[in-house]
């Protein structure tokens, strides 16, 4: 059971601002959707591996070898804001 | 010091997570150079900026620097692992989540020894290790409004190494933490260099009462940048905690930071979100199986681990406990010392030469052995000058000093500098009659029997020689002559 907190709590994790409307809308499409999945629980998986990865391969490795990377201002174009070479952010610590 | 009652009361529980960096030559999941102390954003690219569409790959040394890690550490190595993504926002972390390892680690139960200070061993138990990336750098106090990102340092392989709640006490801590630096140094998969942040560790602790069946609230402390600074940041804990239990109230659990100019910890204050992960399967990197004859043939590659060493310098070489556990901090000093026994039998002196003298000298050029232009030979040929009283103990340090600087051996030094011990007795003779001549005062002393002004003599003696006499010569000649 999905409730109007659940899709506050998880809005929050991710960032999103949600109106009183919109989370009672996705509270329940959520609902649903779940609901929908929950089909799931009534097969027999008891033989089924439990599985991460779908596609049929495995140990895919890079050697050690360095490449060249970015010049920095390169790497800082994307940046809102910058100083000194640095990403320039919020302060995050009070 | 009396124990209070309180002491007695309490138990303190103390599980560490150490963070290793890894000293591979490139990233953990692209190929920028693994590097410190460049100019800050010079080492990145699309992968470790976290940009859409990118795809990470797994650097095969980390996973097998890993092994080793395992291995050494006496961990079962798991022979199927899989990365995780751990999703947070924060701005050390460009793509708002980390890969790392979550329910299926590269390691799994193991331990560490640690010496106990009645000589037995404690058994520390390695609940896991697992790789993964590390975060971008954040600078807070370089700019008043914001704090600067220097993403460098995104996607150097980590260890991160977690200990079971077995520690308990700051001493005990501090030592596990002293043996694990000590193996990982071994191993030669990290510089282990706290300064540069290449070792981190992080600690939980919490009190409860003797005996208790469950863990008490704890407390995770943070930002402590040596060894030191975690044991006092761990007694300011435990003290913190014993008053607040005492007091009645309750522990909160939060993570604090140590102050190491005031020497206290404080409670973190920080906009990030409460701690709630959302670890899944990351998607972008297959599973990877590793297999009995890749662990077997790291195995086999792993060299002799420090305590090995230890056990083994004092049976084969007969050397005391404590000599030995000075010479395996490094492993370097002690092949030194097991080349030095190759060509001298008295392996008790060799230790002090090189735990006194040579260190000394070590210390004052901040310099290690592999900077030495001496060879263990040469060391050895200077101890037996010294032995066969061609030297004395004074001029073979000055000798031990002039060779590391220029590089020349034992006999070009005594030659060139004329450093070899006199032994012409009427050499001697001379220099003590002029001695007893010019100190009537201290001479009528020994002759009143005042043993100890015989020792003024012979300092006196040996400055009148520039040190190249024998101390015990001068004193049997002086006595003679008064």
């Amino acid at each position: 059971m999905i409730t109007d907190k659940d899709v506050k709590y998880i809005a929050s994790l991710a960032r999103i601002h949600l109106s009183d409307e919109e989370s009672a809308l996705f509270t329940k499409n959520l609902e649903g959707i779940l609901h929908y999945v929950g089909k799931l629980e009534k097969l027999d998986v008891s033989k089924v591996e439990p599985t991460s990865h779908v596609l049929p391969l495995k140990n895919v490795y890079r050697e050690d070898v360095v490449k060249p990377s970015l010049p920095q201002q390169a790497a800082l174009k994307i940046a809102v804001e910058k100083h000194n070479g640095a990403f320039k952010v919020p302060k995050v610590i009070e | 010091m009396s124990q209070t009652t309180t002491e007695k009361k309490y138990e303190t529980v103390i599980g560490l997570e150490v963070h290793l960096q890894l000293n591979t030559a490139t990233k953990i999941f692209c190929g920028c150079a693994n590097v410190f102390g460049r100019d800050p954003n010079s080492q990145t690219c699309p992968v470790c900026l976290g940009l859409p569409g990118t795809l990470p790959v797994l650097n095969k040394k980390a996973l097998e620097h890993a092994i080793k890690v395992a291995l050494a550490l006496n961990c079962k190595v798991n022979p199927y692992i899989k990365f995780d993504r751990k999703n947070y926002f924060y701005p050390d972390i460009p793509k708002g989540y980390q890969i790392s390892q979550f329910d299926l680690p590269i390691a799994s139960d193991g331990y560490l020894m640690i010496p106990l200070a009645d000589g037995a061993f404690k058994r520390i138990g390695i609940k896991r290790a697992h790789l993964e990336e590390d975060a971008g750098k954040l600078i807070h106090d370089a700019h008043a409004t914001g704090s600067l990102v220097d993403y460098n340092r995104t996607g150097t392989p980590l260890i991160e190494i977690v200990t079971d709640p077995d520690l308990r006490s700051a001493q005990e801590a501090f030592d596990y933490l002293h043996i694990l630096k000590l193996t990982l140094q071994y191993l030669n998969v990290s510089d282990c260099d706290m300064e540069k942040g290449s070792l981190r560790c992080d600690a939980n602790i919490s009190i409860r009462e003797m005996g208790a069946p469950n863990l008490g609230t704890k407390a995770e402390v943070k930002n402590m940048n040596s060894f030191r600074a975690v044991k006092l940041a761990l007694e300011f804990e435990e003290n913190r905690h014993r008053t607040i239990v005492e007091s009645g109230e309750r522990i909160i659990q939060e993570t604090r930071l140590w102050n190491e100019e005031k020497a206290m910890t404080f409670a973190m204050r920080s906009k990030e979100e409460a701690h709630d992960y959302r670890y899944f399967p990351e998607p972008d990197l297959v599973p990877f199986t590793v297999d009995q004859s890749v662990i077997d043939h790291v195995r086999q590659s792993l060299p002799e681990l420090p305590q090995q060493k230890l056990k083994r310098l004092t049976d084969q070489y007969k050397i005391s406990e404590y000599d030995a556990a000075v010479i395996i901090q490094d492993p370097d000093i002690a092949n030194f010392f097991e080349e030095c026994t190759k060509h001298y039998a008295e392996t008790k002196k060799i230790c002090n030469w090189i735990n006194g003298a040579l260190f000394q000298e070590l210390n004052a050029r901040k310099m290690t052995i592999k900077d030495l232009k001496i060879t263990p030979q040469d060391l050895t040929t200077l101890i037996k000058k010294v032995e066969e009283g061609v030297l004395n103990n004074l001029t073979g340090k000055d000798t031990l000093k002039f060779m590391i600087d220029s590089g020349k051996s034992t006999e070009e030094i005594i030659q060139e500098k004329g450093l070899a011990q006199e032994s012409d007795d009427s050499v001697l003779e001379k220099i003590v009659d002029e001695i007893i001549a010019a100190n009537d005062k201290v001479v009528a002393q020994v002759k009143e029997g005042k043993d100890s002004a015989i020792g003024f003599l012979v300092g006196q003696a040996m400055r009148k020689c520039q040190g190249k006499g024998n101390p015990k010569k001068f004193g049997e000649i002086i006595r003679r002559r008064i």
